[in-house]
């Protein structure tokens, strides 16, 4: 993956919500979980009966001395971890356990990605790329902990990696875009692009690669050798200027449409062939005044509330981050099919569908939510209690409320995201995380932890595999007869 | 016929409740007379209260060759102890009854005097006169300026408790070998070092003497020699002679070691940590202090004299004292033990036997009793002494278990238990065999010793002894412990006295006689008693199965608490049976197990004589070890043995009962009136308050004190009982309040309640005045937090409601508890209000027993095999679920919240089992997405 920019800093929490808890004691029989709801936000919350939710047991994993901003998945059982103190830290994710640190950087670290071994090589081992402030891009091998080579001659910090597998070349782009081979020699580079530098790259058919710098969209060609030439090179093909503000995410989404998102909110699917438009939403921030958004604004101080952050997707739809919400866009529909105006406290940082139509969402609040895709039953769109159910739709809801149900449906969308857990651990912005189908799921955070979520159930079913494994070994295991 | 004072007694109550002051006073001589000891504090029941001395001590005599039987000190040191026991008449008592047949001097058929290893003679004689009751370990310490060489010392347990000492006698034993053999150790070092300097002395005495026979040689050319010049000659020749005397001693002494030490190893380690010392010693100070076997050839610093060559043996020079002969550094560790063992027996014989048998009963549990032992207090004394005294040959150790585990307070000496020590613990004879080869040989020859020889011997003992007349008596002698040869052969010292058969006599004698020997038994140490000498006597039979009753109610407490067997048995047999409750699932093969070696004597490997029908329980001890290497919780069973071959007690009931005293003065201050004079009236041997003792923690006191405070706070609290579950669920329970005292006071007595993570670390926090952190809750399940009424401690606050998923809170300065609910069976029984017990440490036993009993449904449920993996590949995880869930509810008898405890527990066990080594594993927080209530008062 590409190092995307994050915001800087580490961005404690908000001590929001009354705080007396010795009264509150007194008072209220059932906790929740979220500071904001006695200020009667809409954030939907979730009490602490969570049926559906398999996390219920954790691991806090620390290695870091400074806010960890990047998790790679290595293989079925291992990751890394990366962040601002520098350092590489190789874990377990069925353990918990540390297997290497890597150090070698001076900096924070700004991208890291894997590059995976070659099929024909010999040498099979998992190498990573990291790039650093310091401006140097290390290649680790990460099964032995060896600094495999270093580079150090960027002039500018590279923000992002990207891996051709393909042609076994790798790209870094800073200030400009360079093209690297596996041995690390400089193939091409590109000319000073821009003093912002590149904040997201990706792949796209045709040797192409797409650039996000600022508000433009840069279509790249690589020139591979041929017969003729043994040069590399790389070419500017187009700039792609309908951004009307700083391009924050950019994704591919299948084989025939990549989608950006920008700092204002406006989210445009190209077609990843011919580079047009395909189609653009931009209404993620409908001015139409809520009631609760005055409140809102004052407590949260949020400007880039619509900011797109982070986006991904399936086969039918593209899931945005959108300031503190979560939109759902279907790829055929060409329309929002389901949304959460405020998902979190505050802006989503990261979110990740899974197989079983569920979404994860990480946010600055510290939180990790788990949520549902849910068709929507047209029957029982019946106007539900405010404060709960009243943030789907486009807006006007709560103005509305006494509308006909037929004019609601109209407005509706067809689905909603029924949050089923939430995942409290960190006492500050979770920057991202990683999902094992395996181990469940790793978070990382700006107070310096990585906690690994398990299904307490399968692990307890595991420790038990393990106990009468060793019972077997110590030859102490008579079955019955 | 009525008498008055029963016609008074009937009608006082009634009148005392009209007229409670106006009470007519009872005819002074129809009054009961009170306890005649009352005015000391005793209780009727005190045993101590017709000896002269107020609780056991140990004293150390000396048979001085000028002034005869001595005593030179006691431990503890404190006239207070003793009292106006006469310990000069004791002293004598106790040296007249030394066998010791040592005997240095010239032998026949040997030119030079010869040291004998001469091996410890072990006694117990009472003398019922005094009230006094003693072990006596005769030793023999060298002085070469001694007659003999010789010098005969004697340590003494002395006890007012004849059981006491009867019952306790192995470990007394063991335990003062080790005394001795610390202070044996370092005599034979001072010992060689004084006879280098006599060397020294005689070759320098030779030197002088031959330059002086030259001269005279020279200056007199006459032919023939003055009566000077012989009288030189001869002079020099008996120098010479001497020389050879003392080398060879020399020799002998140097050779002991080597071939002794590592066999019997009481002390190596200490040795060896004293060699280390005495090492630096040697560089740093004087090397005539430090005795060390390497220095034993260099001693430059010492500068020969003319001595004469016959040593004078005269009355008035001075000798040496203890501490000279042992050198101070042994002399000091002797100490140390010594008071190490008046600690260790300290208190009540139940007392001891109780909490030897407690520990014996845990050291088996060891898959679950890292949950809510006290680990660190066993660990810590387990390490202890693996380093200090590794390879401990403890012939002496399990019959003592199995003479504990009769807790009928009677003096017997089952001869045929310390048979199946032997049985037991057959590393160790390897091991000591292995070392002393010098005793292989009659150790091979087992079966064929000669009785007859020993018979003699015996005969010879006791007839000196019981000729003696006085008022001594003789209750057991036992040769060395670290001789299985000698030991062995004893087996026939035993049988024209089998223990019953004396006993009684000596009660008999005891009743008639004021003054007259009671040789009431000898006992072997580890005698192996033949089996047609069992036939031979009834007595000893009828003996043993009044035990069999006993150690069948003991057998059917282990197959119900014992995890490993139950485990292993479970699978077969899980399905049938398991309508029973409990553990009962496996009692149906495990009593079989059981059983078969009552009924049927079992052969044993290193059994010498073929078939011994033991006592039961020996076969029960047998039995279990046996399964734990079965059963395999135990992944090295030399590892399991080797932990068997520790006595219980070193596990240290001493400890508990220091802090028991120290609790007793500083009664806890919640224990009302009643409680304190239960407290009184509960101990009977040990009144003398203590202050505190160095080797006392205060466990014992923690624990009353915990008990105490839990007790309030269920009596206080009507919502103790989710607050209990919450802890015994692994929900961190964080107690919010203002006074750090009150807080940590809390903390302290709510611990008793926290399950472990390891043996290594109590998850307690008590007292925190920062945030706490997700990390805080995944290390502790138990914290103590500062309320902070200042804007800080909003913050603390605050992550205390956001992570309030993972927390119960008992807020004390509200009285507010936010928890999930609880509706089991199990907290209410352990944790009831309305319960009558009244002590602390009462109920902490309570606590602890319930606790046992949990751990044992827990270990049952983690190591069912089909509970946690499909019996076939079909099955899915829905049906093992269930299964669980029904065993959980119909074999364990578990309901609603109940479950989640024990299967808290299992998660505990599970981690802990498979953990490589166990304890280093990270702790993980689990939690369940439950909703909370709040509880007030």
């Amino acid at each position: 993956m590409t190092g995307s920019p994050h915001p800087p800093g580490p961005k404690f929490l908000l001590l929001q919500g009354h705080l007396e808890l010795g009264s509150g004691l007194g008072r209220s029989n059932s906790w929740t979980c979220c500071p904001c709801i006695s200020q009667k936000s809409p954030l939907q919350t979730i009490g602490e009966e969570q049926t559906q939710n398999p996390y219920t047991e954790l691991l806090v994993l620390k290695a870091h001395h400074d806010i960890v901003r990047f998790l790679v998945q290595l293989d079925e059982y291992r990751f890394a971890s990366a962040g601002d103190d520098g350092i590489v830290v190789v874990w377990n994710a069925q353990t918990g356990e540390k297997l290497l640190e890597l150090n070698g950087h001076t900096q924070k670290i700004t991208a890291i990605i894997t590059f995976p071994p070659l099929e024909v090589c010999e040498e099979k081992n998992q190498l990573i790329l990291t790039a650093s402030a310091d401006r140097t891009v290390i290649v680790w091998d990460c099964d032995t902990g060896r600094q495999v080579q270093k580079v150090s001659c960027f002039q500018s910090t590279v923000k992002c990696l990207i891996v051709l597998q393909r042609l076994d070349i790798w790209l870094s782009g800073g200030n400009d875009l360079c093209v690297w081979n596996r041995k690390l020699d400089l193939l091409c580079k590109t000319s000073h692009l821009s003093d912002t530098g590149i904040s997201a790259l990706i792949e796209i058919p045709k040797n192409c690669v797409v650039a996000a710098v600022g508000k433009e969209l840069i279509i790249f060609r690589l020139v591979t050798p041929t017969g003729e030439s043994l040069e590399w090179d790389i070419l500017e093909i187009k700039r792609l200027l309908d951004h009307q503000d700083n391009i924050l995410s950019l994704v591919n989404v299948n084989d025939l449409s990549f989608v950006t998102g920008s700092h204002v909110g406006e989210m445009i699917i190209w077609n990843i062939l011919d580079w047009t438009v395909q189609a653009r939403e931009c209404n993620f921030w409908d001015p139409s005044p809520q009631l609760d958004t005055q409140q809102e604004i004052k407590l949260c101080q949020k400007p880039n509330d619509i900011s797109i952050h982070h986006f991904t997707w399936d086969e039918e739809n593209v899931f945005a981050a959108v300031g503190r919400g979560l939109y759902v866009y279907n790829l055929q529909m060409k329309r929002v099919i389901a949304c959460q105006k405020t998902a979190h406290d505050s802006s989503v940082l990261h979110i990740a569908k899974l197989p079983n139509r569920q979404l994860i969402s990480c946010s600055e609040d510290g939180s990790v939510r788990i949520w549902e895709l849910r068709e929507k039953q047209q029957l029982a769109a019946e106007p539900v209690p405010t404060g709960f159910f009243n943030m789907w739709g486009f807006g006007r809801v709560n103005k509305q409320a006494s509308q006909p149900v037929k004019k609601q449906q109209e407005n509706a969308p067809p689905c909603s995201l029924e949050l089923i857990g939430d995942l409290i651990g960190h006492s500050s912005s979770v920057e991202m995380f990683l999902y094992f189908e395996d181990h469940g799921l790793v978070t990382c955070s700006a107070d310096h932890l990585i906690i690994l979520w398990k299904n307490g159930e399968r692990e307890s079913g595991l420790r038990s595999l393990k106990l009468f494994q060793k019972l077997e070994e110590n030859g102490d295991l008579h079955l019955a007869v | 016929m009525i008498s008055a004072p029963d016609v008074v007694a009937f009608t006082k109550e009634e009148e005392y409740e009209e007229e409670p002051y106006n009470e007519p006073a009872l005819p002074e001589e129809y009054s009961v007379p009170l306890f005649p000891f009352a005015s000391q504090g005793a209780n009727p029941w005190s045993k101590l209260s017709g000896a002269k001395f107020s609780r056991d001590f140990i004293l150390i005599s000396e048979f001085s060759e000028q002034v005869g039987p001595q005593p030179l000190l006691t431990i503890p040191n404190d006239t207070k102890v003793f009292g106006t026991f006469d310990l000069n008449y004791f002293s004598l008592r106790i040296m007249s009854v030394d066998y010791q047949a040592s005997f240095v001097g010239h032998p026949p058929g040997s030119a030079y005097p010869k040291l004998n290893f001469v091996e410890d003679s072990k006694v117990v004689l009472g003398d019922s006169k005094e009230g006094a009751f003693a072990y006596v370990h005769h030793l023999t310490l060298y002085d070469l300026e001694a007659r003999g060489f010789v010098r005969p010392f004697c340590m003494a347990y002395i006890s007012a408790d004849q059981h006491k000492i009867m019952q306790q006698f192995q470990e007394l034993s063991a335990e003062f070998s080790k005394a001795s053999e610390c202070l044996k150790t370092g005599n034979r070092k001072a010992f060689a070092g004084e006879l280098e300097k006599k060397l020294k002395d005689l070759d320098y005495t030779r030197t002088v003497l031959h330059t002086e026979t030259e001269i005279q040689k020279k200056a007199n050319d006459k032919g023939f020699y003055s009566s000077q010049a012989i009288e030189k000659a001869n002079e020099l020749a008996s120098v010479e002679k001497s020389i050879i005397e003392h080398q060879d001693l020399l020799k002998q002494i140097l050779s002991y070691p080597h071939r002794k030490s590592k066999g019997s190893a009481l002390c190596s380690a200490e040795t060896e940590h004293a060699q280390d010392q005495a090492d630096q010693v040697a560089t740093t100070s004087n090397p005539d202090e430090s005795a060390d076997a390497d220095l034993y050839t260099c001693r430059p610093a010492y500068t020969p004299k003319l001595i004469k060559a016959k040593s004078t043996k005269c009355f008035d020079k001075k000798l040496k004292t203890l501490e000279e002969l042992c050198d101070t550094e042994y002399f000091t560790q002797t100490l140390a033990q010594l008071s190490h063992i008046e600690h260790m027996f300290r208190g009540d014989l139940c007392y001891l036997l109780t909490s030897q048998i407690d520990r014996a009963l845990l050291k088996q549990q060891h898959i679950t009793n890292f949950l809510f032992e006290d680990f660190v207090e066993v660990d810590d004394r387990m390490v202890e002494k693996q380093e200090s005294a590794p390879p401990k040959p403890s012939p002496g150790r399990p019959p003592s278990r199995s003479l504990d585990e009769c807790p009928i307070p009677q003096v017997f000496i089952s001869v045929g238990s310390y048979k199946s020590s032997v049985e037991s613990v057959p590393i160790k004879m390897e091991q000591e065999l292995g070392d002393e080869e010098y005793k292989e040989v009659e150790v091979t020859e087992l079966s064929s010793f000669d009785p007859q020889e020993n018979l003699d011997c015996l005969d010879m003992d006791m007839k000196g002894s019981i000729s003696s007349g006085e008022s001594i008596e003789v209750l057991g002698t036992e040769k060395s412990t670290s001789v299985l040869s000698k030991s062995d052969s004893q087996a026939s010292l035993t049988v024209p006295l089998s223990p019953q058969v004396v006993r009684s006599k000596a009660v008999s004698h005891r009743t008639i006689s004021e003054d007259s020997i009671e040789v009431l038994s000898t006992c072997p140490s580890e005698a192996l008693i033949p089996d047609d000498f069992k036939a031979s006597y009834p007595s000893a039979i009828n003996e043993e199965e009044s035990y069999a009753d006993d150690s069948e109610g003991a057998i059917h407490f282990q197959a119900s608490i014992s995890p490993p067997e139950l485990g292993e048995a479970e699978e077969g047999s899980l399905e049938n049976t398991l309508s029973q409750t409990d553990s009962s699932c496996c009692i149906g093969k495990e009593s079989d197990s059981l059983r078969v070696p009552l009924s049927t004597p079992a052969p044993t490997h290193s059994d010498p004589d073929g078939v011994v029908s033991s006592p039961p329980q020996r076969y029960r001890q047998k039995d279990q070890g046996f399964h734990v290497d079965f059963a395999g919780e135990n992944a090295s069973p030399s590892r399991d043995n080797s932990s068997e071959g520790f006595p219980a007690f070193e596990l240290d009931p001493s400890r508990l009962l220091a802090s028991r005293d120290v609790s007793k003065t500083s009664l806890d201050n919640y224990s009302d009136t009643t409680s304190n004079m239960s407290s009184i009236a509960s101990t009977s041997s040990d009144r003398t308050p203590s202050s505190a003792h160095p080797t006392g923690p205060s466990s014992e006191r923690h624990k009353k004190r915990a008990g105490q405070n839990a007790l309030k706070f269920i009596r206080q609290y009507p919502f103790a009982h989710p607050a209990i579950y919450s802890l015994l669920s692994g929900r961190t329970l964080v107690v919010l309040g203002e006074d750090e005292a009150i807080v940590r006071k809390l903390v302290t007595a709510l611990s008793i309640f926290v399950p472990n993570h390891s043996r290594h670390a109590k998850p307690v926090k008590h007292w925190v005045s920062s945030p706490l952190h997700i990390t805080d809750f995944q290390k502790w399940k138990l914290i103590g937090l500062q309320r902070v009424t200042s804007p800080a401690g909003a913050g603390t606050l605050h992550t205390l409601s956001r992570y309030s998923r993972y927390t119960s809170i008992l807020d004390l300065d509200s009285k507010t508890l936010r928890c999930p609910l609880y509706r089991g069976a199990l907290v209410p029984r352990l944790a009831d209000h309305r319960t009558h017990i009244k002590r602390g440490s009462t109920y902490y036993l309570h606590v602890q027993s319930v606790l046992t009993q949990l751990c044992s449904k827990a270990f049952l449920y983690t190591f069912c095999h089909h509970l946690h993996l499909p019996a076939h590949d079909r099955e899915t995880e829905e049906l093992l679920a269930s299964r669980r869930a029904s065993f959980l509810k119909l074999n364990l008898g578990l309901v609603n919240e109940d479950m989640k405890v024990v299967q808290y527990l299992a998660e505990l066990l599970k981690l802990h089992y498979v953990q490589e080594p166990p304890g280093t594993g990270h702790p993980t927080l689990r939690f369940d997405y439950v909703p909370s209530f709040l509880y007030k008062i």
